[in-house]
């Protein structure tokens, strides 16, 4: 009857450790070919901060893919918010933090629209993101009469800025917070683990009682609200409202969730394999940029990185 | 809690009809279980077993009749209502949440949670005291189901079923793919359930088990009941004359065959697991019979003799050649298979009727690679006259005709492909009469070459005895993936046959198959 709670082998089979190590390797490869400045503790910094845009939208995305679900939108949601906080700064005089507050819950609400459809008419979810990619990007350019949108300088703009007394950007640890926050969700939340059974066998989920397409709704608008925190991050790096920005930044993100362990078929993946996902294509194009590697070089080795994670994976789970 | 018998059933079903088009499933069939009972539903395929218990488990309804349980009336239109009504269907492909651990889905759906948050100790403690209740806390709570084997998930599903309060656990061939000892284990915790008043309906092919197990019994022929009572009163053999019975609506032609040649001959084929050391020979003018209850093995050995599974030993010979082929090779040896599964493998269901007829030999409907479809609308003109198709014409979608007609679709494919060796795996699954009547004129036809004067050989799979008795020339039986030795048909009864394919009088052999298995109700 007393088992313990804590189950070490199982732990090291189901957790992000892969990735991890995964991440480490990697930059420990490039640590020990790259130039000294990429060991330097500012390039560490550096990765991490351009890690964070793909990070926050990849906690989203990786709670769309443990349901089961897609997401196609994220890269016009991201630019969507950028402009409705520049819009709310520049032309409302907004608060800076009211602002962000707006630009997230816009991502959320477009993550509801989509999560609706979805559910509502029974449509493919790669479908109906396909769909919101356009609408969304549409949408942006309109708002923003077809061009960048300038914004007066606030506090929003050091959000990703290394200062005084803070040895890391803002903008990294409320990265890490909300992961850390989502991780638990997912683990000891009845919503979470409804997530992981919806994605897992939704007959089975359905048959238990479990509301399937109110879990869907709440993943994508959940997905909605990070990728406008993602969004939050664009514009802080931008200072700009730009309709045109983080074109094709989806596939980022779904390769960061895939890269950390998700599958396409639900059930499974990890917030902080996400994150350590994220990092290890970070980590990639910084070190093949400052041993002076080709820009097309760095994509062959970030495709190949891509289909070798998710090999390893297959082959982790056959036994 | 424990409802003494003589009191009002637990369950009780009275005069169920359901029909699917010009099929009767369920005649009137009545059936009731007492609480602490383990009552046995028995019959043969397609006798209506899996749509009774479909309807009680909210997947289907009812055309008349009533469901009362502890004497109100009840109707499920979802599986979930039957659910909350403490009615539970253990399938033989078992329903869990693959990547939740063994507690999380044991408490699925039902999760006790302050403000959202899931309180660990109490998931633990109820999966634990479910686990327990059951004698099987060896079951690690916190592992992933994935990594439970077959017996240890039927136990977490049926924990599942009992914390959630059913009263009423229904159990579709639960021990088809245990070992004897999963067996023995699973008998002791339905006696365990017995006792705290559950009530039990047991569905098996297997009568040795019935005859272990359970109390009372019902069994079904041709959707309606053919016999119930008390199992103590009743011996195995009146068992097997209720399930098979007298089936007078068809005639099975048997026309003048001369078996000639050999054409496929394999010797100690083995699958994956199934099926185990096979040896049979077909010759060019017979109809070799392959009884079998569903998941016996017959659609796995069809499949490797086609090339479409890899054997995991043996030699297969077919017309002179040696060795395991691909299926494009079999198909070029004038091979062909038609699928038990039409919906999903037998047939391309979006495309026309002139496609599906002529795909697999493009080559006769135009020269140098190209294709010209007026020789496939011609080809599919003839094969729709041929074989009666009730359809607008060629340029029709597959997935608008009746099952009967569907199937006769399927089997013009073979006939354009012109096969020699026709491997069929229950051609007459789920077609009506009218079409079945067709369907074995036509595989007489063949077997007798009398319409082109070439015999062909026939390997005719199906689980339905009179069929196999009627149209074969020799049977062999199938039992969780041995084949016995061919005999002539007039040396099989029906009774024999029957209690061949239940694997009566040989005692449980210890086995982990891994069947997919699905019994069609028709």
């Amino acid at each position: 009857m007393n088992k313990p709670y804590f189950n070490f082998r199982l732990m090291l089979k189901n957790s992000a450790l892969g990735p991890f190590l995964g991440l480490i390797g990697i930059y420990l490869l490039f640590a020990f070919i790259a130039p000294a400045s990429f060991r330097s503790s500012a390039n560490l910094q550096t990765m991490a901060r351009q890690s964070v845009i793909v990070g926050m939208a990849a906690i989203g995305m990786t709670l769309v893919i443990i349901s089961g679900g897609i997401d196609l939108s994220v890269g016009s949601t991201i630019a969507l918010t950028t402009v409705i906080i520049a819009a709310l700064l520049q032309n409302r005089q907004w608060h800076p933090a009211a602002a962000a507050l707006g630009g997230v819950l816009a991502g959320g609400l477009t993550g509801f629209i989509t999560g609706t459809l979805i559910t509502r008419l029974r449509m493919a979810p790669f479908i109906v993101t396909l769909g919101m990619m356009l609408i969304i990007r549409g949408a942006a350019k309109g708002l923003a009469g077809e061009q960048k949108i300038d914004a007066p300088m606030s506090a929003l703009n050091n959000l990703l800025a290394t200062r005084p007394g803070w040895s890391w950007p803002a903008g990294v640890w409320m990265l890490l917070g909300l992961a850390l926050l989502m991780s638990l969700v997912l683990r000891y939340t009845v919503f979470g683990r409804h997530v992981v059974a919806v994605g897992s066998n939704p007959e089975t989920a359905r048959l238990c009682g479990i509301r399937v397409a109110l879990v869907r709704v709440g993943v994508y608008t959940l997905c909605g609200i990070f990728t406008g925190m993602a969004g939050l991050m664009q514009f802080s790096r931008l200072t700009v409202g730009d309709p045109t920005v983080a074109m094709g930044r989806e596939l980022d993100v779904i390769a960061a969730v895939v890269i950390g362990g998700g599958s396409l078929t639900g059930g499974e993946g990890s917030i902080f394999g996400s994150l350590a996902g994220a990092m290890i294509m970070t980590v990639i194009s910084s070190g093949c940029r400052q041993i002076g590697m080709a820009n097309w070089i760095q994509e062959i080795v970030t495709g190949g990185i891509i289909i070798l994670a998710v090999g390893l994976d297959r082959l982790r789970h056959r036994k | 809690m424990v409802n003494r018998i003589g009191a009002t059933p637990l369950l009780a079903l009275d005069g169920i009809r359901k029909s699917f088009g010009a099929t009767h499933a369920l005649r009137g069939v009545s059936l009731n279980v007492q609480a602490g009972e383990i009552h046995a539903l028995i019959g043969v395929n397609g006798a209506g077993k899996s749509t009774l218990m479909h309807i009680l488990a909210g997947a289907e309804t009812a055309d008349a009749g009533t469901v009362l349980i502890n004497g109100t009336p009840f109707r499920a239109a979802n599986p979930l209502e039957a659910r909350r009504a403490g009615i539970a269907m253990i399938y033989q492909e078992l329903s869990l949440a693959g990547h939740l651990s063994v507690a999380e889905n044991i408490v699925l759906g039902c999760e006790p949670a302050r403000c959202g948050l899931l309180k660990a100790k109490t998931v633990a403690a109820r999966a634990n005291e479910a686990l327990a209740l059951m004698g099987h806390s060896d079951i690690d709570i916190h592992a992933p189901v994935h990594l439970q084997g077959i017996a240890q998930r039927q136990v977490i599903e049926i924990a599942r079923a009992l914390s959630s309060g059913c009263r009423i656990l229904v159990l579709d061939e639960p021990t088809s793919s245990l070992s004897v000892n999963d067996i023995r284990k699973l008998f002791d915790l339905l006696k365990k359930l017995q006792t705290a008043g559950i009530a039990i309906i047991y569905i098996s092919h297997v009568l040795e088990e019935i005859k272990t197990i359970s109390g009372g019994y019902t069994v079904l022929r041709d959707g309606q009941v053919a016999g119930s009572g008390a199992t103590e009163k009743v011996s195995t053999d009146e068992l097997i004359t209720m399930m098979s019975g007298k089936s007078a609506e068809l005639l099975f032609p048997h026309g003048q065959r001369r078996p000639g040649e050999v054409l496929l001959h394999c010797k100690n084929v083995s699958g994956h697991p199934l099926p185990r050391n096979v040896s049979l020979e077909l010759r060019r003018g017979e109809i070799l019979g392959l009884a079998g209850v569903v998941g016996a093995g017959r659609t796995e050995l069809m499949r490797i003799l086609m090339g479409l599974d890899k054997p995991a030993a043996g030699t297969i010979t077919v017309a002179g050649q040696h060795g395991w082929k691909p299926a494009g090779k079999r198909l070029s040896q004038g091979m062909g298979l038609l699928s038990e599964d039409r919906k999903n493998e037998g047939l391309a269901l979006k495309l026309t009727l002139a496609d599906n007829m002529t795909m697999s030999r493009l080559s006769r409907c135009g020269r140098y690679g190209t294709v010209q479809p007026r020789r496939q609308y011609n080809a599919a003109v003839q094969l729709i006259g041929r074989l009666d198709i009730r359809t607008t014409g060629p340029a029709q979608k597959v997935q608008a005709l009746s099952g009967g007609n569907q199937q006769k679709v399927a089997i013009g494919r073979l006939l354009f492909h012109d096969c020699d060796i026709l491997l069929l795996d229950e051609p007459t699954r789920g077609v009506d009469v009218h079409s079945k009547q067709q369907i074995y004129r036509l595989i007489d036809a063949l077997a007798t070459g009398k319409n082109d004067g070439k015999p062909r050989a026939v390997l005719l799979a199906g689980s339905y005895l009179p069929e196999l008795l009627g149209m074969c020339d020799r049977i062999a039986v199938m039992h969780r993936g041995k084949l016995g030795q061919a005999k002539p048909a007039e040396q099989w009864t029906e009774h024999e046959l029957l209690r061949a394919t239940a694997g009566a009088q040989s005692t449980v052999t210890k086995t982990r198959d891994n069947d997919e298995t699905t019994e069609e109700s028709s």
